[in-house]
């Protein structure tokens, strides 16, 4: 495989411990720390404990009821269900006996449920409820391999009259007439456990074509929990809420494994619409949350800050204003002076504290975020109030690669690699990578596994990204989207895109420069956003056409693009790519016209052929535009849109040599 | 659901026998006999003004018949009050939401339990010892009912700002609290949209096959109507005129012309 220059060498050797299962970790715990809570759960009301103890013989009484089932080593147990206690034991019982647990995401429809059930030949499920057994039942003909299906919670099943379907209560306390005959199996079992047999099958969603089981060892998920736990240094006084889907590889680390690892205790929620409420009684010390829920927290906040009374909000701004600035640098530990310190600790007292109570973040040392780029003002809202809110770069084939280490938190990186990580980029821009959390393959996909990782243990991740000269990766794009300049330089869509939604007045941004001279780009503005922003301008329009068109506008979308090329030079390898041209669109982009996928995400090359005379247009000499643009209004009538679009020059920012224009 | 529900379903819990009422020259009933049987699920339906909630009224005492007798658990009263109707074990809940709009989910449900406290007032406001004790009971009977119809997120949320339909389930809620034996439910669907519908009649066939209470229920939505109930009573000015399975009071002449309106002459 060709690689650029870049590579991290990590620590080679990895460090083995008789500790090397999950089952083995649960009988240290009990041993260890019996007395410390391992789970909660709040039911009826009142939040249930149970201690390392206690759920190590919960798992041990549900392992020898399987036992008794039948159930034995290589097997496959299906999990379906929320965040309960009960399905994280099973995961573990599972385990103990040389099992493979298969987490099934709770919302997926029954095909979707057949397919994974099937293809993993699950012989036996753990199912939360009736509506989870339901399911199982629709497609049960199908699934031959299907012996047994056990449900947690009872309400409505008393009826099902079938031989197959067992009470998880039954099942445990068959356990315990199994284990009075054979007091030493379990143990057995266990100690047969090694850190390279299969832990657990991981599906992914499947959002291309059908999903696929990613298989992890014990090793592969034991190792890079404890690495992220060392860089984090997590230990057994933690507290997590866990309310993200079992089967998602981000819950099975932070949730499930880091747990066993280090002995921190997991609350799982009451229900799914109780999670807020239950995070500020929780009050967890390590969170993590895809950008989208940080920003609904946020929209709710300020929802409700309009709504107090005028000296709160007078008081809230000022303190907010004041965090913007010093918060950041204080929770980085860089140098602030006195006075503003002081300040901050007013503020403190007045406003961060009680607003981190309201939101349950009053003790929270780490909150992640993954999966999606997140925007600066977020990012520095929550690091402005002390929250130490950082970016994580993980995949399932690999659980986590990389974290921010503290004092060192960018909204635009996902940080260093951990200990045992290597990560190279490839000539295409591909992020690749090695690490001891590598998955053994992808479970009976001989040649998608061999697509994805090399003999060798080098994996492909299919993210386009590079190193900054602080060491901090950064993940730019997909790879199969990233393209080049005629002149070589890389060229990241998405990237630009992001970095110009950021902005509050843009709402989508296409940006073009693959094979072409330089990059360029449409911009769609955001019609509240900008009409808000005319409106207290006193800026007049008629319709959006004509907001769009107006010079103000303009200058102001040239602001932000300008902002954008600024950062773009500081980054070496982005600093080709600034912008030098673009357009504000007529229209807003829409699904119905295809512009937009479903979810809203631009599609590219369709809008490139739409609009086939704009992009030449940009490319070309001319300062304006002519465009006549077919239109599918909302009940399904047809018209046409003409316009005469305005194209600006962009300043390219002076840190790097300004690009030939070669037409 | 069929066979099973014909299984349980036992002798008459309630008999109401030859009830007229009048409210001056207006006969709101006139000489209506039904049965009521132990856990079924039983509708009373007809169109508007055909003396649906005049019945539910006389059932749990709330009008006193001119004429008639109810039966109850075997005992025969002539004039029964509200509050005796609900200490035998009469529960329901109204055509229009009766809250407590200013009180939490949690506390509403919790005056369900009033009848069954058995400390007075001072000890109650001592908040401590027997009356301490009792209270816990109640409240962790009541979170079970909470956690039975799904409403944690709201439990500390004021009924006034809830949507409808969650205010529907509360005064479920409220009415399960009084562990009734015979539950009668005004309408508790007017006014929803489908889903809401679909989740309220879940929750009524839970009621009934978890906690073995037997319904009477007054709906207007047809199709919820025969899904529903084991048996259903046809009521037309103030007069039944059909009783029996949802299938065969949908065949029956009398009520089709009764809905689809005949002229009576």
């Amino acid at each position: 495989m060709a690689v650029a220059e870049t590579e991290r060498k990590a620590r080679p050797a990895v460090r083995r411990t008789a500790l090397d299962t999950i089952p083995k970790l649960l009988l240290d715990n009990a041993a260890r720390r019996g007395r410390r809570p391992a789970m909660r759960e709040k039911d009826l009301g009142i939040w249930q404990s149970w201690s390392w103890a206690e759920a190590a013989r919960q798992v041990q009484d549900f392992a020898n009821g399987l036992a008794a089932l039948g159930f034995r080593r290589g097997d496959k147990l299906g999990i379906i269900g929320d965040n309960r206690p009960r399905l994280y034991w099973a995961i573990t019982a599972a385990q103990c006996l040389g099992g493979v647990p298969v987490p099934v995401y709770q919302d997926a429809v029954a095909a979707e449920m057949e397919f994974v059930l099937e293809h993993a030949e699950v012989r036996f499920v753990v199912a939360e409820d009736q509506e989870q057994v339901d399911k199982l039942l629709a497609v049960r003909e199908r699934l031959p391999r299907l012996e047994a299906i056990i449900y947690d919670d009872a309400r409505g099943l008393r009826h099902y009259a079938y031989p197959f379907l067992h009470a998880y209560e039954r099942v445990q306390q068959q356990g315990r007439d199994f284990a009075r005959l054979n007091p030493d199996f379990l143990h057995g079992e266990i100690a047969q456990g090694r850190g390279a047999d299969l832990a657990v099958i991981l599906y992914t969603s499947g959002t291309t074509g059908q999903p696929k089981g990613v298989m992890l060892t014990f090793d592969n998920v034991i190792i890079m929990a404890r690495r992220a736990a060392e860089r984090e240094g997590l230990d057994e006084t933690e507290e997590v809420l866990a309310y993200l889907p079992i089967a998602w590889a981000g819950d099975h680390i932070f949730s499930y494994a880091q747990s066993y690892c280090t002995g921190f205790c997991v609350s799982c929620p009451e229900s799914g619409a109780t999670v807020m409420a239950d995070l500020r009684e929780i009050g967890p010390t390590y969170f993590f949350a895809p950008p989208r829920i940080y920003e609904t927290i946020l929209t709710r906040v300020m929802i409700r800050m309009e709504d107090a009374g005028w000296a709160k909000r007078r008081m809230f701004h000022h303190f907010m204003a004041l965090a913007r600035r010093v918060g950041g640098p204080i929770l980085d530990r860089a140098p602030v002076s006195f006075w503003d310190r002081l300040l901050y600790a007013v503020g403190a007292a007045l406003i961060y504290g009680p607003l981190k109570n309201a939101l349950g973040f009053s003790r929270i040392r780490i909150a992640y975020t993954a999966g999606e780029a997140i925007g600066p003002d977020l990012f520095s809202f929550y690091r402005s109030l002390g929250i130490n809110i950082k970016q994580l770069y993980a995949m399932t084939e690999a659980s986590i690669l990389c974290v921010q280490p503290d004092g060192q938190v960018k909204p635009d990186t996902v940080g260093t690699p951990l200990a045992d990580v290597e990560i190279r980029i490839a000539e295409n821009s591909e992020v690749v990578y090695r690490s001891p959390g590598v998955f053994a393959g992808y479970y009976k996909s001989p040649q998608a596994t061999a697509e994805t990782k090399q003999p060798d243990g080098w994996v492909h991740s299919g993210d386009a990204g590079f190193f900054g000269d602080d060491g901090h990766l950064r993940i730019i794009d997909r790879a199969k989207d990233v393209g080049k300049l005629r002149n070589g330089t890389l060229f990241a869509p998405k990237f630009l895109e992001n970095k110009l939604k950021f902005f509050p007045y843009i709402k989508e941004a296409v940006a073009f420069g693959a094979d072409r001279p330089f990059a360029a780009c449409f911009i769609n503005i955001d019609a509240d956003a900008v009409g808000n922003w005319a409106e207290r301008n006193g800026v007049t329009y008629g319709s959006y056409l004509e907001l769009a068109g107006l010079d103000a506008v303009y200058d102001l979308v040239q602001e932000c693009v300008e902002t954008v090329n600024r950062d773009l030079a500081a980054e070496p390898h982005l600093a080709g790519s600034q912008i030098h041209r673009f357009l504000i669109l007529h229209k807003e982009l829409d699904a119905d016209d295809g512009e937009l996928t479903r979810t809203r995400k631009v599609r590219r090359r369709y809008i490139g052929e739409r609009y086939q005379s704009l992009v030449d247009a940009l490319y070309g000499e001319a300062r304006t535009a002519r465009i006549a643009s077919e239109v599918t209004f909302e009940d399904g009538r047809k018209g046409t849109i003409r316009a005469e679009l305005a194209i600006r020059d962009v300043k390219i920012a002076a840190s790097v040599a300004p690009l030939r224009r070669a037409g | 659901m069929g066979t099973l529900a014909e299984r349980r379903i036992g002798p008459p819990l309630l008999k109401a026998e030859q009830i007229s009422l009048a409210f001056g020259g207006v006969r709101a009933l006139s000489d209506v006999s039904l049965e009521i049987r132990e856990h079924e699920i039983l509708a009373i339906i007809g169109p508007n003004g055909a003396g649906k909630t005049s019945m539910l009224n006389v059932i749990n005492g709330f009008y006193h018949p001119q004429r008639g007798t109810i039966t109850f658990k075997g005992e025969t009263r002539r004039r029964m009050r509200p509050h005796q109707a609900a200490e035998t074990g009469i529960a329901r809940t109204f055509q229009n939401v009766a809250l407590f709009r200013g009180m939490t989910t949690l506390d509403n449900v919790m005056t369900g339990r009033l009848l069954r406290m058995r400390r007075n007032f001072l000890w109650q406001a001592l908040h401590w010892g027997p009356a301490l004790k009792e209270e816990l009971e109640h409240r962790s009977f009541v979170e079970r009912i909470i956690d039975f119809l799904e409403i944690q997120a709201i439990r500390k949320v004021p009924v006034g700002q809830l949507p409808y339909g969650l205010q529907k389930r509360v005064e479920l809620g409220r009415a399960l609290a009084m562990e009734p034996t015979l539950l009668l439910l005004d309408e508790p669907m007017a006014g929803m949209n489908v889903e809401e519908k679909e989740d309220m009649s879940r929750f009524i066939l839970d009621v009934n096959d978890e906690f073995g209470t037997t319904i009477a229920l007054i709906e207007h939505d047809m199709s919820v109507v025969m899904d529903l109930s084991d048996r259903v009573v046809v009521l037309d000015y103030g007069r039944k005129i059909a009783d029996g399975p949802p299938d065969s009071v949908r065949r029956n002449q009398d009520v089709i012309d009764a809905y689809l309106g005949v002229s009576h002459d």
